[in-house]
């Protein structure tokens, strides 16, 4: 983030206003990622009159960055017209969207019309890694077509990957296809549960092993040195700082109207198509709860050698059951970069049952 | 200044006003701009139908406590720092509502 941007989302922090919302236009999907937490079938999604309605108050409210997210946004019949509304009313707009349904055409509107950057999730430089986790033949050759239309034509890309154990040994492969289509890259390491509470695909991350290398990799991180250190003792200041920007100067909109803090952290705050945008953001308990939490206020989390240095992301606490709660893939995470086990991981071994060997039992049955 | 100049914002920006003050965003290379009080009145105002003069005039002048040549000096070096960042641009002609904003510069 840009000191000026890092300066005016402090500025917005402080007058409340929600800078950047994400919002989902749909949840169903032209791929079946091994990993996706979303359920794809269409539940009423909203209309394009209250997507509509939804962009004026989003604008009216001080939203500056709106994120058109899914599923798939292409799959909206309308999105064209939802995207020349939202320029319209001048939002920096970024997508995110596996673009194997952006042709020349297709890219050629997307540039005319303003857009700030386009995300484009590629697991793998290989076909057969790749499309094995979108679950569609021939899926990277189209997403690296439709990267190269949308570059031609001078649009910001970035190539979003999402390490797990069946892509762990291709992220340089990925870095070097960025480098070679002239985009950026980032490598997510958090496989996120289902967003309803389902956690069976979290086996699909990767393990200590992969983290720590990854978290060592000189040209992922800064200076590996200065990453992988321990953190420094939590002072007053951090401790009475905020968790995250969920719900202070950021939230979600779910196609559904549902208002969340963030993308990762589904706790219902209200819905759109019943309340005004604004009405939720300034009055909703939930968020007003989420608000007014501080790293001091995490029982577990405060007391931890990690608070001033972890990732700790409140949405995964309270998918694991508690937003006050530790999220332990990001235990995980300050593990394999530090060595050094959280206080939540220590508590979780020392609960585990200690394996008893029997002795003697061989002797006691001939015995008897 | 010899010639009427008609600011007009480009297309290709994103702006949010937070707290008084314009940000604006540029997609061509995403680079952010704050502009304050003064500037946001043009930037407001800057819509092809007016020209500098008529803006300082009717949006500039009667708010601040300065002379109006002073005020029209300034307004146009502001004018022409946002048309070299390529987020305004300057026409010699006033543009009419719903005209694309792509035709004749004088910035280029």
């Amino acid at each position: 983030m840009s000191a000026l941007l890092e300066e005016m989302s402090e500025k917005a922090l402080q007058l409340g206003v929600p800078l950047s919302v994400q919002l989902d236009l749909t949840y169903r999907c032209n791929e079946r990622c091994v990993h996706c937490y979303l359920e794809h079938d269409d539940h009423g999604e909203m209309t394009t009159v209250e997507i509509k309605s939804l962009l004026r108050e989003l604008a009216d409210a001080g939203v500056f960055i709106l994120t058109l997210s899914g599923g798939e946004i292409m799959l909206r019949k309308d999105f064209f017209d939802i995207l020349e509304r939202a320029r319209q009313l001048t939002f920096c707009i970024k997508l995110k969207t596996n673009a194997i349904l952006i042709g020349e055409r297709e890219a050629e509107r997307i540039k005319s019309l303003g857009v700030e950057s386009i995300q484009v999730s590629i697991y793998s430089h290989r076909p057969e890694v790749h499309d094995s986790i979108t679950k569609v033949p021939g899926s990277l050759h189209r997403s690296i077509h439709a990267i190269r239309f949308l570059k031609a034509r001078g649009l910001k890309l970035i190539i979003a990957n999402v390490l797990m154990a069946q892509n762990r040994q291709d992220y340089r492969g990925v870095r070097a296809l960025a480098a070679e289509l002239g985009v950026d890259c980032t490598l997510d390491p958090t496989v996120t549960p289902k967003m309803d509470g389902d956690r069976s695909i979290l086996r699909l991350g990767a393990d200590h092993a992969t983290l720590r290398e990854v978290f060592r990799e000189e040209g992922l991180v800064r200076s590996t040195t200065d990453f992988c250190a321990p953190a420094p003792k939590a002072d007053d200041g951090v401790l009475d700082s905020l968790p995250c920007s969920a719900g202070h100067n950021a939230c979600y909109v779910s196609p559904y109207g549902d208002v969340y803090p963030c993308v990762q952290f589904p706790l219902p705050s209200g819905n759109v198509r019943r309340a005004p945008f604004l009405d939720i953001w300034r009055h909703s308990e939930q968020l007003n709860e989420v608000r007014s939490i501080r790293l001091r206020d995490l029982p577990s989390c405060s007391q931890c050698v990690h608070a001033s240095g972890c990732t700790r992301c409140p949405g995964l606490a309270y998918m694991e059951g508690n937003m006050r709660g530790p999220s332990i893939q990001d235990c995980e995470k300050s593990f394999a970069r530090t060595g050094i086990p959280s206080v939540n991981l220590l508590s979780r071994a020392a609960q585990v049952p200690r394996l008893v060997q029997i002795q003697g039992l061989k002797t006691a049955a001939a015995a008897a | 200044m010899s010639q009427s100049l008609y600011p007009y914002r480009s297309t290709q920006i994103a702006s949010r006003k937070l707290g008084g003050e314009m940000m604006i965003m540029s997609a061509s290379d995403s680079t952010l701009f704050t502009l304050n009080e003064t500037a946001t009145i043009l930037w407001e105002a800057a819509d092809g139908s007016a020209s500098l003069e008529e803006i300082v005039a009717a949006k500039i002048f009667p708010q601040f406590d300065v002379e109006y040549e002073k005020a029209l000096d300034d307004t146009e070096t502001l004018a022409q720092q946002l048309a070299s960042h390529g987020i305004l641009f300057l026409a010699s002609e006033p543009k009419g509502p719903g005209r694309a904003c792509s035709g004749e510069r004088v910035n280029q």
